[in-house]
């Protein structure tokens, strides 16, 4: 191999502690310079997986491979990996400059080497003015500086981060999420980043990995997961408010000479046809799927229009630029947003249609017909 | 707007602060007491109602070191120093050996868990459950056996091993109430177990450390019974030595005993006064969190 490979490769990797599964077979593939986020609910297993790649956890099965080296039975300081942990974890009795430090000294750098590398750190990071304070006296955005400072003041294999801005305030957190995306895309060295707040994944990650229950329920890059979620926890879980998923039954789909398949669905007592995947031809009929329509995937339509849901406004939020509107049909609430210039009232009644091409087609198991 | 006075620390009032006066001194009239006493001569000791207005006098403590037999002999040495030399010596090196090996120990119980792991600790703990001086017989016989009875060996194990319980346990609940992440943001920088502990944890329980000092050592040194029974000429600490000085055919010297007491919890005193910043914060330690 001519070129020294930094990439980080999961194979089938699980923990189990004693009773609980916490991690179950997941793979995946970070590449060098590229910034991957494990998303997901809390108690999902993303941090255990990103502990076992550190090494502060041992997989119970499993291939860790950084490098191209297998390094399940590697301690955590013979990885060659830097982490900024969820609390920053800097060292209490150390000053900034000695923390910043402290991960040299394994190196066997000279003091010059040191001092040289903490200069340009400091200077990307801005530390310049609070080398010589103690964690203590620090604020919790300069905290996080000098934590993602000392975990790229050395040149690790790659970098590792537990929900890097869940302890800034919204401002903050803008602020650094600019300013961690700078800093790593000038490191060309793999990247994983534990979060639970999806925004910050889409903003971050070049791609990202749904979790759930310790499993990988999708990895696609941000827009591939928004546009065609893989199943309905994944269609739930990414975008704010989340996506309507209806239950509605397949009356037939047919594949027209275009190649532009259409079908025709029952639900909530109407039925409507839409443009659909192709692979809806596949579904037998009468079988049943849920439909997902994201919220900004309505349009309205005077009331009797064709393939329309007709729905009585219950209740108007408004969220500045946008208007969240819940609808009631049949009994279900259906989250639609529309521009704040939109007039409406509650208790009015509306028709209101999918756009075209923007169905998502769930099969009776909850996965994506594509 | 109501006017609201709002007292910040340091500001109590004359009503509080009296009050606060009279109890320490009801708590610290003992210690002056003989503080006083230890600078009066016999009749002023004796007098009764207490002096507090009297000529002070040096002269006790002169006799503390020197005594003189016969009129106009050559002072002779009563060996004080070398209890006091002695006190320091036994009571410091076996709190610090305690400290070191309960510190290692109590590391160990926090980080490895054995299996069983509270059954261990606890049975460290029932050893100071009972008086010590339950253990005296056997101890007793063991010391003449391998003899250790007089040496500073002997004495100094004593007491490591009866300052181990508290130290393990102390030490433990400092180390258990530091945040593990720091430690593992430690491992994944390089270090290995042995700095994580020596260069990270450590630092973090000085304070701790300090108190647990503090409190080994006002034990130790005022331990009386097994320095009674287990030290011999050369090796006798100064509580024993006192005891010795109340006898005496011309009855109690009060102001000689004062003075050796006045003396005795010098150390003492200059040691937690020394700490008393590390003392605050070790025993508040993990009560205010980060």
């Amino acid at each position: 191999m001519s070129e020294a490979r930094s990439d980080i490769r999961l194979t089938g990797v699980t923990k189990r502690f004693t009773s609980l599964l916490a991690v179950d077979n997941v793979d995946l593939t970070v590449d060098s310079g590229e910034v991957v986020c494990l998303l997901g609910p809390s108690g999902c297993g993303k941090t255990t997986t990103l502990r076992m790649i550190a090494g502060l956890e041992s997989a119970s099965d499993g291939d860790i491979m950084i490098a191209g080296r297998r390094v399940n039975n590697l301690r955590a300081r013979d990885r060659n990996v830097a982490m900024a942990f969820q609390f920053y974890a800097l060292y209490p009795s150390l000053s900034v400059e000695e923390n910043l430090a402290y991960p040299l000294h394994a190196d066997g750098l000279t003091r010059a080497q040191i001092g040289e590398r903490i200069a340009h750190v400091s200077k990307v990071l801005d530390l310049q003015g609070i080398l010589k304070r103690l964690p203590h006296q620090l604020g919790e955005g300069e905290k996080q500086r000098v934590a993602v400072g000392r975990s790229i003041v050395r040149t690790p294999t790659c970098f590792l981060f537990d929900e890097p801005l869940s302890r800034l305030d919204i401002q903050l957190r803008q602020q650094m999420r600019t300013q961690i995306k700078e800093v790593l895309a000038h490191l060309d060295k793999p990247t994983v980043i534990v979060t639970h707040d999806q925004i910050e994944a889409l903003t971050m990650a070049d791609r990202i990995a749904v979790m759930r229950a310790g499993r990988i329920e999708q990895v696609a890059s941000p827009h591939d997961l928004f546009s065609r979620p893989a199943n309905i926890f994944v269609a739930g879980f990414i975008g704010t408010p989340g996506m309507n998923l209806i239950d509605a039954t397949l009356v037939e789909a047919t594949l027209g000479p275009d190649g532009v398949a259409v079908a025709l669905f029952r639900l909530l007592g109407e039925t409507i046809s839409g443009h659909v995947e192709p692979a809806v031809v596949r579904l037998a009929r009468d079988s049943k799927v849920t439909l997902g329509v994201r919220p900004r995937s309505f349009e309205f339509v005077p009331l009797g229009t064709k393939d329309a849901l007709h729905a009585v406004v219950d209740l108007i939020e408004p969220m500045g630029a946008e208007v969240l509107l819940h609808l009631m049909e049949q009994g279900a609430d259906l989250r639609c947003v529309v521009p704040h210039t939109t007039r409406v009232e509650v208790g009015a009644n509306i028709g209101m249609r999918c756009k075209q091409g923007q169905l998502h087609v769930f099969d009776e198991q909850g996965i994506l017909v594509r | 707007m109501s006017k609201r006075e709002v007292r910040s620390i340091g500001q109590a009032g004359w009503g509080r602060t009296l009050g606060a006066a009279a109890i320490s001194i009801v708590y610290f009239f003992p210690v002056l007491f003989i503080i006083l006493t230890a600078f009066k001569t016999r009749q002023d000791a004796l007098a009764w109602p207490m002096k507090f207005i009297f000529t002070p006098t040096f002269t006790n403590f002169v006799s503390v070191f020197f005594r003189t037999t016969v009129e106009g002999g050559a002072a002779e040495s009563t060996g004080f120093g070398l209890y006091f030399f002695n006190s320091l010596f036994i009571g410091g090196s076996s709190v610090l050996l305690a400290l070191l090996i309960g510190t290692s120990a109590a590391y160990a119980f926090s980080r490895f868990p054995l299996r069983g792991n509270d059954t261990y600790l606890f049975m460290i703990l029932t050893t100071r459950m009972m008086p010590p001086i339950i253990a005296i017989i056997p101890i007793f016989v063991l010391f003449r056996i391998f003899g250790l009875s007089g040496t500073y060996v002997g004495i100094i194990a004593l007491y490591t091993a009866f300052n181990l319980p508290f130290s393990i346990w102390m030490v433990k609940s400092f180390f258990d109430d530091l945040d593990r992440d720091i430690e593992d943001a430690a491992r994944m920088d390089g270090s290995s177990e042995w700095r994580v502990f020596r260069n990270i944890c450590l630092p973090q329980v000085y304070a701790g450390l300090a108190a647990t000092f503090v409190f080994a050592i006002i034990l130790t040194w005022n331990e009386f019974v097994f320095a009674l029974l287990l030290t011999g000429t050369q090796t006798r600490t100064v509580p024993v030595q006192i005891v010795r000085t109340i006898g005496g055919s011309m009855g109690v010297d009060w102001g000689l005993l004062s003075a050796l007491e006045t003396l005795f919890i010098i150390p003492v005193v200059l040691v937690t006064f020394a700490l008393q910043n590390q003392l605050l914060r070790g025993v508040t330690f993990g009560t205010i969190r980060r």
